[in-house]
């Protein structure tokens, strides 16, 4: 996994539903407390790109470098 | 090219609910146009009416919100009107089987050249949580408050009985595979029907107590297995997952069966 | 014999409206067979494919008149044809053509009703459905004819009226007419002129906006498929084609499909005139009743009866001008139709003097007869029965 992307959260979009925080495999995400979904632990992230595929949102994106 | 460039961004965020799945449908079905290369002006999205079929509006293809159930026999002209399109049809469960079962089984009977993307939630999400031909006996709604008498469909069954070319089934959970059966739908030429399995947290999560979406969501993690899988010797209640029809077929066109 | 043109041919009615059809530029044809209008459904399924069409038989008419919704939106002029049942189950799907605004041409062979009625009887029970079928307000087009050389023109004219105001257009012929036989002189190309679609001159990479009207009030269209992306929906929408709850654009558009026709009923109208210019007494009728009343008409003026007729081809938007002005000066008016007075409810509210507008009509199954009419006529004249 490239190590270089960058996990990025459309906080206008993200209706903090959670699923990305719950489904991560890396327990990289959580969600902050206004309930927006945050990329709290860089070092964690595989980038597997899960969050991405499952937000319901479009909110979350996993943005390669 | 990301997902959000095949949206109409002026119309987002969307209307739908936290942790609903019908976002997750869309996402995936996105990516699997993105995956076999279609261009925008090449792709016809034709919806009923239900919290499902608000789908079409968002995304960047030509574009047709219908009536409640009537999207196959719209998406049917558009089809026939212009063959070479491909044409997408994002039904929920209640538009697709119970108002709409009619077309259902003709389009599958035709064998026509569409894919059917069906958000099976169980319930009618856009009135507020009725029962539908897909919630399962003895589950609530607010229609049925000791719990629903009527048996519910098989959607896989039913398409297979009634001819469709291509079936499968999947979740909103399984997001790989998803994508991955959105894409092998819309190459198939024939009626091809996916019937994802998405969560409604706001009604049919609440009025039987399964949880929000990430709750639901584990639901189709856990209560589902591949076509085949020994998983369902211990446990004969797990929901198959997977193609369960993938033939080759004559293209229809309503002058006479043609080779492909 | 010189005189016949080569293209003189003798046929039944719903021939008359297939050939019409085809005439104007048809293309596409979905139907679900009813009595009786089963016909066009069978000489199109024959006559569409060879000239390059597609006709296809659906599960019902609800499927019918949708499916032809969607071939229009890629570029196709399309048809479906039905009787009362099926006309009643195409109502919703009447009004998403309507909000939509897809050109379409809907035929109501009308026979009797309500429900399965009378399936091989003549009625024109419909009229109203036609006009207030769908819910909401909106407006429409519907247009009918007496004979078959005018059920070819007014088939033809649906299809330019379609066209011309991006809507659809109700052809409302009856039993009598679609099953009679008669000559019709089919045109020669070009000799009617045959409106084409309406498309945006707007270049691709340009804003294109499907419901923002040109001054003139008319939506320039760009076919499914082409260089031009937007939404259709029946909801009330923005000029994007997308949903909206703004109040400001849910009046404007109610008011848009509302005017564009109801604001051109003038020109919409369609009628014929026998012996107006002297009648004192003024037949009003429409379809194959209007054949009885022109019969009888001319029956009477044999007898020096000063009596006209004033046949209406266009029946939605209602003509009321044209009604109103004929009617002025009149002894009596007659409405002659083969309904409870669905049209004479409509004469009464335009004409200076209603009380002189009276009702020849039948609704039995029984095609109205001249002499049915002198009955009614007699007795509004004091003459007895
Ligand atoms: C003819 C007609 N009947 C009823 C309705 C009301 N209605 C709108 S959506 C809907 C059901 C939606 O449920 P489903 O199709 O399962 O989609 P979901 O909202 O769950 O995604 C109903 C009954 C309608 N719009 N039109
Ligand atoms: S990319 Fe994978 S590991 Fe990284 S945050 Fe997303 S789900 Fe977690
Ligand atoms: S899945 Fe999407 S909407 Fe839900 S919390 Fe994560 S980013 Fe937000
Ligand atoms: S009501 Fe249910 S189906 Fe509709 S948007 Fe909300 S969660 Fe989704």
């Amino acid at each position: 996994m490239d190590k270089e992307g960058k996990v990025v959260i459309n906080r206008e979009w993200c209706k903090g539903c959670g699923i990305c925080v719950a489904f991560c495999p890396e327990e990289a995400l959580i969600l902050d407390p206004e309930e927006k979904a945050y990329w709290a632990h860089p070092e964690k992230c595989k980038r597997c790109g899960l969050c991405e595929l499952r937000c319901p949102d479009i909110a979350i994106e996993l943005v390669q470098k | 090219m990301p997902v959000k460039d095949y949206l109409r961004l002026r119309f987002l965020p969307h209307i739908w609910c936290p942790g609903c799945g019908h976002g997750i449908v869309m996402s995936g079905m996105i990516r699997a146009i993105e995956e076999i290369g279609l261009e925008k002006n090449e792709v016809v999205v034709v919806s009923g009416i239900g919290c499902s079929s608000r789908m079409a509006g968002y995304l960047d293809f030509h574009t047709m919100h219908t009536l409640h159930g009537r999207a196959l026999a719209f998406a049917t002209g558009v089809k026939l009107g212009r063959p070479d399109l491909t044409v997408i049809v994002p039904m929920g469960d209640g538009d697709a089987l119970a108002i709409g079962g009619n077309h259902f089984i003709h389009a599958a009977r035709r064998d026509i050249d569409l894919t059917a993307v069906i958000m099976n939630n169980r319930i009618y999400g856009m009135t507020g949580g009725q029962g539908s031909p897909m919630t399962p006996q003895g589950m609530r709604s607010t229609t049925a408050p000791r719990g629903i008498a009527d048996a519910a469909f098989d959607l896989v069954e039913l398409a297979k009985g009634a001819g469709a070319s291509f079936v499968a089934r999947t979740t909103t959970f399984h997001a790989t595979e998803l994508t991955r059966m959105i894409e092998k739908a819309i190459r198939h030429k024939g009626f091809s029907v996916v019937e994802v399995m998405s969560q409604c947290p706001t009604y049919y999560g609440r009025q039987n107590r399964l949880g929000n979406g990430v709750e639901m969501m584990k639901g189709f993690r856990d209560n589902t297995t591949s076509i085949g899988s020994k998983k369902r010797e211990a446990r004969p209640d797990l929901i198959e997952r997977g193609i369960f029809v993938d033939e080759d077929r004559p293209v229809y066109s309503p002058e006479g069966l043609k080779a492909d | 014999m010189t005189s016949e043109r080569p293209n003189m041919r003798f046929i039944q009615g719903n021939e008359a409206i297939a050939e019409g059809a085809l005439y104007a530029g048809l293309q596409f044809y979905a139907g679900y067979p009813i009595t009786p209008s089963t016909e066009i459904a069978e000489i199109l399924s024959r006559r569409l494919p060879e000239m390059g069409g597609t006709f296809i038989q659906m599960e019902d008419e609800i499927a019918s008149l949708c499916t032809i919704i969607g071939a229009s939106l890629t570029g196709l002029k399309v048809m479906t044809a039905t009787s009362g049942p099926g006309f009643s189950l195409m109502q919703e799907a009447i009004g998403y053509a309507v909000m939509a605004e897809v050109p379409s041409v809907i035929v109501n062979v009308q026979r009797g009703g309500p429900s399965t009625g009378l399936p091989t009887a003549v009625a024109q029970g419909d009229v109203n459905q036609a006009r207030w079928g769908t819910h909401g307000d909106h407006a429409i087009v519907t247009l009918t004819a007496s004979n078959l050389q005018d059920v070819f023109l007014m088939t033809v004219a649906g299809f330019n009226m379609a066209e011309a105001f991006r809507t659809p257009v109700i052809l409302l012929f009856d039993e009598v007419v679609a099953h009679m036989r008669e000559k019709v002189v089919v045109p020669g190309p070009g000799e009617i002129e045959i409106f084409e679609r309406l498309r945006t001159s707007v270049p691709e990479g340009t804003n294109y906006h499907p419901y923002l009207r040109r001054e003139d009030g008319r939506l320039p269209m760009s076919d499914f498929g082409g260089v031009h992306r937007y939404n259709v929906t029946g909801l009330v929408h923005d000029m994007w084609g997308f949903p909206s709850t703004d109040s400001t654009i849910a009046y404007d558009l109610l008011h848009h499909l509302v005017d564009k026709l109801e604001n051109r009923a003038d020109s919409i109208a369609r009628y014929k005139e026998y012996f107006t210019d002297d009648a004192r007494v003024l037949l009003i009728s429409y379809g194959s009743s209007a054949r009885s009343a022109l019969q009888m008409v001319v029956d009477r003026r044999k007898k020096g009866g000063k009596l006209g007729l004033l046949e209406l081809q266009s029946l939605w938007p209602f003509p009321a001008e044209t009604v109103r002005e004929k009617c002025e000066g009149r002894t009596h008016i007659l409405v002659v139709e083969m309904n409870m007075g669905q049209i004479c409810h409509e004469v009464k509210k335009v004409v200076s003097r209603p009380e002189r507008v009276f009702l020849a009509n039948r609704f039995d199954g029984i095609f109205i007869s001249p002499g049915d009419i002198l009955r009614v006529l007699n007795m509004v004249q004091g003459k007895g029965v």
